[in-house]
C-alpha cells in the first residue's frame, strides 16, 4: 500500500518536473526569450510598478530554471501583461468556473453512458444495441461547435427553454467565495439565493450537455464492450442459475467488475474535457479558464498563457495519478498487495 | 450503481422540469436591472486614459461626471458640475461655479467624508497636465485625449479661487474649449480618494477601482465577462429608477443578439446589418439609429517606406473600390467618406472631390514613383466590430484583394483590440483600418487628435502624418472663435488633406442599437456614446415571453 502511494508521488514528481521543463523552455523559444515577457509587464497597464523578475536574465539555463521553478513552487507565474493581475490569482478566479463545467459534464456523461452501456450490452446485436452504438459513433465525430450551435438554436431560441450564454442570470448578484455558482449561491445571503441556485443550474444544462456529448460516447462504448465480456463470464451464468435477480447480476456482480476499463476511460476524459472546455466556454461565454487562455492568446498575453499552460497541465497531471490511485484501490489484484 | 443511476435520471429530469418554470421566476429582481450586451472588456476604468468608446461607456458615461456636459441624445453642452461660468472678454479665462452638495460614491474601498469641491476638479486636471504629479506615471497609456489635444500647451494656470469657484487661464482664445472640458476625459475624479491611496501605495487602483460622482458606482468586474453596477444611492440628481446595471460583455455580435432575443439582454450594441433585417419578425425589439458622426479610414504609417511617398499613398487611395466595401461591409448603411469630417458636421467640404477608383491611375503612379514591380505591405485590421466599421478583417480582405491588382502584396495583421490599438499607437504598422467617433461635435476634434503634429508625436495620428502648412491652418482654426473664419479656415485643409492623402478615407457609417421594448427614456447621442443615466424599465410579465410570431 505505501509503496503505491510512494509510487504514485514519483510519478507526480517526475510529471510535473517534465512539464516546467517545456513550459520554461517555450518561455525562452521566444524571439526575445523570456526577459523579453518579464520586461514587457513593467510596462503594464495597471501598474507602474516594476514587477519581481521571474528571471535574471543574464544567468545560464539551469541557474534561470532553478529560479523558475523556485518562482513557480512559491506560485508566483508572473502578472498579466494587460490588467497586470496576478496570474496565479486569476487562475484561481477562472478555473473553477471549468471546473463546475466539468464536473456538470462528466456526471452527464457517466449518468447517461453507463445504463446506455449496460443497455446496449444486455441488448447485444439486437437493434436497440445497434441503435446506441451507431448512434454513439456520430456522437463522437460531432463537431463540438456546431452541435452547440444547433442545441442552443433549438433549445434557447426556437424553444425558449434553456439560456443562451453566461454561468447564471445577470439580475443575480452572487459573491464569488468558491467560485463555484451552485455553492456560491446556496451560501449567498442574499433574498434570491434559491433562484439564483436554479437560474445557476438552468445555465449549467446546454453547457454541460455540449462539453459531455464525447465523453459520454465513450463511455457508453468501453462500457458496452466490458460489459459484454463480464456478461459472458462462466460467474455469470452461475448466478443467474442461482435465481439472483437480473437486476443484481448486472448492476452488482457484472458492473465492478467492468468497471475497471470504464474507470481507465473516465481518467483519460479529463484532458477531452479541458480540452473541449476552450470551444465550449467560447460558445456559451463561459467565463472559465478555457476562455480566460484563449482571449490571453488574442491578446498575445504571454505571462496568461505560459502561466495558464502551466497551471492547466499540473491539474491535469494531478488528476490523472488521483484517478489512477482511486483505480488501484478499486481493483482488488492491487488492494491486497 | 444501481441507485446512483436511479438518482442522476431523476436529477437529470428534475432539471429539464426546472427549465420549464424556471421563466417566471426571477420577474421581480429581473424588472429593477438593466442588462447591456456590449462587445469588448474596457481597458480600464479610467476615462483619462484611453481614447475608445467601449472603455467611455464602461467608466465616463455612466460612473463620472464632467463640469459641462452633453444634454442627452444631442451634442449641445449644458453645466453639470459646473453650475454656470464666465468668460473673459479676450477669451483666454474661464471661471466656472461649482455644483455644491455633491456627494461622491460610497463603496467598499472608499468612504467619503466631504462633498465634490475644486480640490477635485484641480487634481483630476493636474493628473494628466503636471509631470510631476504623483499620479501622473502610474499608468504607462499615458493621456491621449490630453496630450494630443495639446491641452498642456494651452492652459496656462488652473486656479481654485475658493472651494466652489475655479478659473482656468488659457495661453490663446480656444473656441472649442467648452466642448472640450465635456468630453469623456475631462471627468472629475476624487482627490479625497485618491490621497486616501498614497500611503496605502495603490495608486493604481484610482484606475481599476473608479470613485465618481455619477449616476452609477461600480460593484464588481470580472474581464471579458460582465460589469455590474449599482445606482449612486446619492446621486446629486436623485438616484437612479433602476437599482442596478449589468454589462454582460459578448463579443460575438450574433451571441448578442441571441441573448437579446431570449430576453437575457434589454440592449445590444453594434448590431450587425443581418441583425437589423431580422428584427422585424420580433415585435418586442426597437431598433434606434443616429446619423454618426464618425470616420473609418486605412491610415498609411508616412514615417514608414514606401508610404512615405505621396504618390505611393495617392495610388492605393486610386486602387480601393470603396463603392464595393460600401455594399459588402455596410450593406449600405453608410456613405462614402472623402474628408476626414463627417457630412453633418459644420465647415464639411463638399467641393474636394473624391479620388476615383481608377486602377491605371494607381499603376501609373505606382510606376514613377518607382514601384512599378510593387512591394509587401502589412495590413492591420482589428478583429472587432466597431461603429464606424462593422467587420475590419473582412474590409481588409477585399481591400488586399483590390491592391493585389496594382502587384501590392499586402499582408493582414490582427490582433485583439486593446493590443491591436497599442501597437498601432507605437507605430508598429504600415498600414491600419482605423476609425473616429467624434466627442464633441467640433471639426477641431477630428483634426487635431487625428491629423495635427502633436497627434503624431502622441500616437493617435495613425498615419504620422505632419505637414508644417496643415498643421498651422487647424491650429488657427481652433483658436479662432469666430465661425466664419473658421468654417473657412477647415475647408482649406480638406483640400490640403485630400491632395497630400496620409489616409484613405473610406465611410461614415449610421449607428444602430437594439433595444427590447421594455426599455424606456434611452437616447442615442451623435458621438455613439452609451448613458443609462435616465432609463427606465417597464415590468415584464410573466407571460410575456419574447416569441417569434408563428403566422409569418
Amino acid at each position: 500500500m505505501l509503496y503505491l502511494v510512494f509510487r504514485q508521488l514519483i510519478h507526480l514528481v517526475l510529471s510535473f518536473f517534465v512539464l516546467t521543463i517545456f513550459t520554461f523552455s517555450l518561455a525562452q523559444l521566444f524571439p526575445q526569450g523570456i526577459s523579453f515577457i518579464i520586461e514587457a509587464e513593467s510596462n503594464n497597464i495597471f501598474s507602474g510598478e516594476t514587477s519581481q523578475n521571474l528571471v535574471n536574465q543574464t544567468s545560464n539555463f539551469f541557474v534561470s530554471y532553478y529560479q523558475y521553478i523556485s518562482q513557480v513552487l512559491s506560485g508566483y507565474f508572473g502578472l498579466s501583461t494587460v490588467r497586470g493581475t496576478s496570474v496565479f490569482d486569476e487562475f484561481f478566479i477562472y478555473f473553477p468556473a471549468t471546473l463546475e463545467l466539468s464536473f456538470a459534464a462528466l456526471f452527464f456523461a457517466t449518468g447517461l453512458g453507463l445504463p446506455l452501456g449496460i443497455f446496449a450490452a444486455k441488448h447485444k446485436h439486437k437493434w436497440q444495441d445497434k441503435v446506441i452504438v451507431s448512434t454513439s459513433l456520430a456522437g463522437s465525430s460531432i463537431p463540438i461547435f456546431w452541435w452547440a450551435m444547433l442545441l442552443v438554436l433549438l433549445f434557447s431560441l426556437f424553444l425558449g427553454i434553456t439560456p443562451v450564454a453566461s454561468r447564471i442570470g445577470f439580475e443575480y448578484d452572487i459573491l464569488p467565495i468558491t467560485g463555484f455558482m451552485l455553492i456560491d449561491t446556496l451560501i449567498s445571503n442574499q433574498d434570491y439565493a434559491t433562484e439564483a441556485f436554479i437560474s445557476a443550474l438552468h445555465h449549467l444544462i446546454l453547457p454541460a450537455i455540449v462539453l459531455g456529448t464525447i465523453p459520454l460516447t465513450a463511455i457508453t462504448r468501453t462500457t458496452r464492450s466490458a460489459m459484454i465480456g463480464v456478461l459472458s463470464e462462466d460467474y455469470i451464468r452461475s448466478a443467474k442459475t442461482r435465481g439472483i435477480s437480473a437486476v443484481v447480476v448486472v448492476w452488482k456482480y457484472a458492473l465492478r467488475n467492468a468497471m475497471i476499463p470504464i474507470m481507465t476511460t473516465l481518467s483519460l476524459q479529463i484532458s477531452v474535457l479541458i480540452a473541449g472546455s476552450l470551444l465550449t466556454e467560447t460558445i456559451f461565454s463561459w467565463p472559465g479558464a478555457g476562455k480566460w487562455l484563449l482571449e490571453a492568446v488574442n491578446r498575445r498575453d504571454f505571462p496568461v498563457i505560459h502561466g495558464g499552460i502551466l497551471a492547466i497541465a499540473s491539474f491535469v497531471i494531478l488528476s490523472h495519478i488521483l484517478l489512477d490511485f482511486l483505480s488501484m484501490l478499486v481493483d482488488p489484484k492491487w488492494r491486497h498487495r | 450503481m444501481y441507485k446512483f443511476s436511479v438518482f442522476f435520471l431523476a436529477a437529470f429530469g428534475y432539471s429539464f422540469v426546472l427549465v420549464g418554470c424556471n421563466n417566471n421566476q426571477s420577474s421581480t429582481v429581473r424588472d429593477k436591472i438593466l442588462v447591456y450586451c456590449s462587445e469588448a472588456s474596457p481597458q480600464s476604468f479610467n476615462p483619462q486614459l484611453v481614447t475608445s468608446g467601449t472603455t467611455f461607456d464602461a467608466s465616463s458615461r455612466q460612473i463620472y461626471n464632467r463640469l459641462i456636459e452633453f444634454s442627452p441624445g444631442t451634442s449641445r453642452i449644458m453645466g453639470s458640475l459646473a453650475t454656470r461660468w464666465d468668460i473673459s472678454a479676450d477669451g483666454k479665462q474661464y471661471i466656472f461655479y461649482l455644483r455644491k452638495g455633491v456627494q461622491f460614491q460610497t463603496t467598499n474601498f472608499f468612504q467619503p467624508t466631504r462633498h465634490f469641491n475644486a480640490d477635485d476638479v484641480l487634481f483630476s486636471f493636474q493628473r494628466q497636465w503636471k509631470k510631476n504629479h504623483p499620479f501622473h506615471n502610474v499608468s504607462s497609456l499615458g493621456f491621449p485625449y490630453f496630450e494630443s489635444m495639446e491641452l498642456g500647451k494651452l492652459i496656462k494656470n488652473i486656479v481654485k479661487l475658493d472651494d466652489y469657484r475655479v478659473k482656468f487661464v488659457l495661453n490663446n482664445p480656444d473656441a472649442p474649449f467648452l466642448a472640450t472640458l465635456a468630453m469623456d476625459f475631462a471627468s472629475i475624479l476624487s482627490a479625497e480618494y485618491a490621497h486616501q491611496l498614497i500611503p496605502k501605495n495603490e495608486l493604481s487602483s484610482l484606475d481599476t477601482q473608479p470613485v465618481g460622482t455619477g449616476p452609477f458606482q461600480l460593484t464588481r468586474y470580472q474581464a471579458d465577462a460582465f460589469i455590474r453596477y449599482k445606482a449612486h444611492p446619492d446621486y446629486w440628481k436623485g438616484k437612479e429608477q433602476i437599482d442596478g446595471l449589468v454589462f454582460a460583455i459578448t463579443p460575438d455580435p450574433s451571441l448578442r443578439f441571441a441573448r437579446l432575443i431570449a430576453g437575457e439582454c434589454d440592449l445590444m450594441a453594434k448590431p450587425l446589418p443581418i441583425h437589423l433585417r431580422a428584427v422585424i419578425d420580433y415585435p418586442k425589439l426597437v431598433t434606434l439609429s443616429e446619423p454618426g458622426s464618425n470616420i473609418s479610414y486605412l491610415a498609411m504609417n508616412t514615417t514608414k517606406k514606401p508610404f512615405d511617398d505621396q504618390k505611393v499613398r495617392l495610388a492605393i487611395n486610386h486602387a480601393i473600390n470603396k463603392k464595393l466595401l460600401l455594399k459588402i461591409i455596410y450593406h449600405g448603411n453608410a456613405e462614402i467618406a472623402k474628408n476626414p469630417i463627417p457630412p453633418n458636421m459644420w465647415s464639411y467640404n463638399d467641393t474636394v472631390s473624391d479620388i476615383p477608383f481608377s486602377l491605371e491611375k494607381a499603376r501609373e503612379l505606382l510606376d514613377s514613383a518607382g514601384y512599378s514591380k510593387g512591394f509587401d505591405m502589412d495590413l492591420w485590421a482589428a478583429p472587432v466590430q466597431r461603429t464606424y466599421n462593422p467587420n475590419a478583417i473582412k474590409m481588409a480582405k477585399l481591400i488586399q484583394q483590390d491592391l493585389e491588382k496594382i502587384n501590392i502584396h499586402a499582408k493582414i495583421v490582427s490582433y485583439e483590440f486593446g493590443t491591436f490599438l497599442n501597437k498601432v499607437k507605437n507605430g508598429e504598422h504600415h498600414a491600419a483600418l482605423l476609425g473616429w467617433i467624434g466627442d464633441n461635435g467640433d471639426p477641431d476634434n477630428f483634426f487635431s487628435s487625428l491629423l495635427s503634429c502633436a497627434a503624431a508625436r502622441s500616437g493617435s495620428n495613425a498615419s504620422y502624418w505632419c505637414d508644417p502648412d496643415f498643421d498651422q491652418i487647424i491650429t488657427q482654426a481652433g483658436q479662432k472663435s469666430d465661425l466664419k473664419a473658421r468654417t473657412q479656415l477647415y475647408r482649406t485643409a480638406q483640400e490640403k488633406f485630400s491632395q497630400s492623402s496620409p489616409w484613405v478615407p473610406i465611410a461614415h457609417s449610421k449607428q444602430f442599437i437594439i433595444t427590447h421594448e421594455r426599455v424606456n427614456n434611452f437616447h442615442l447621442t451623435p458621438t455613439d456614446g452609451v448613458y443609462f443615466s435616465g432609463v427606465t424599465l417597464k415590468p415584464l410579465h410573466k407571460t410575456e415571453q419574447l416569441s417569434k410570431q408563428a403566422e409569418k
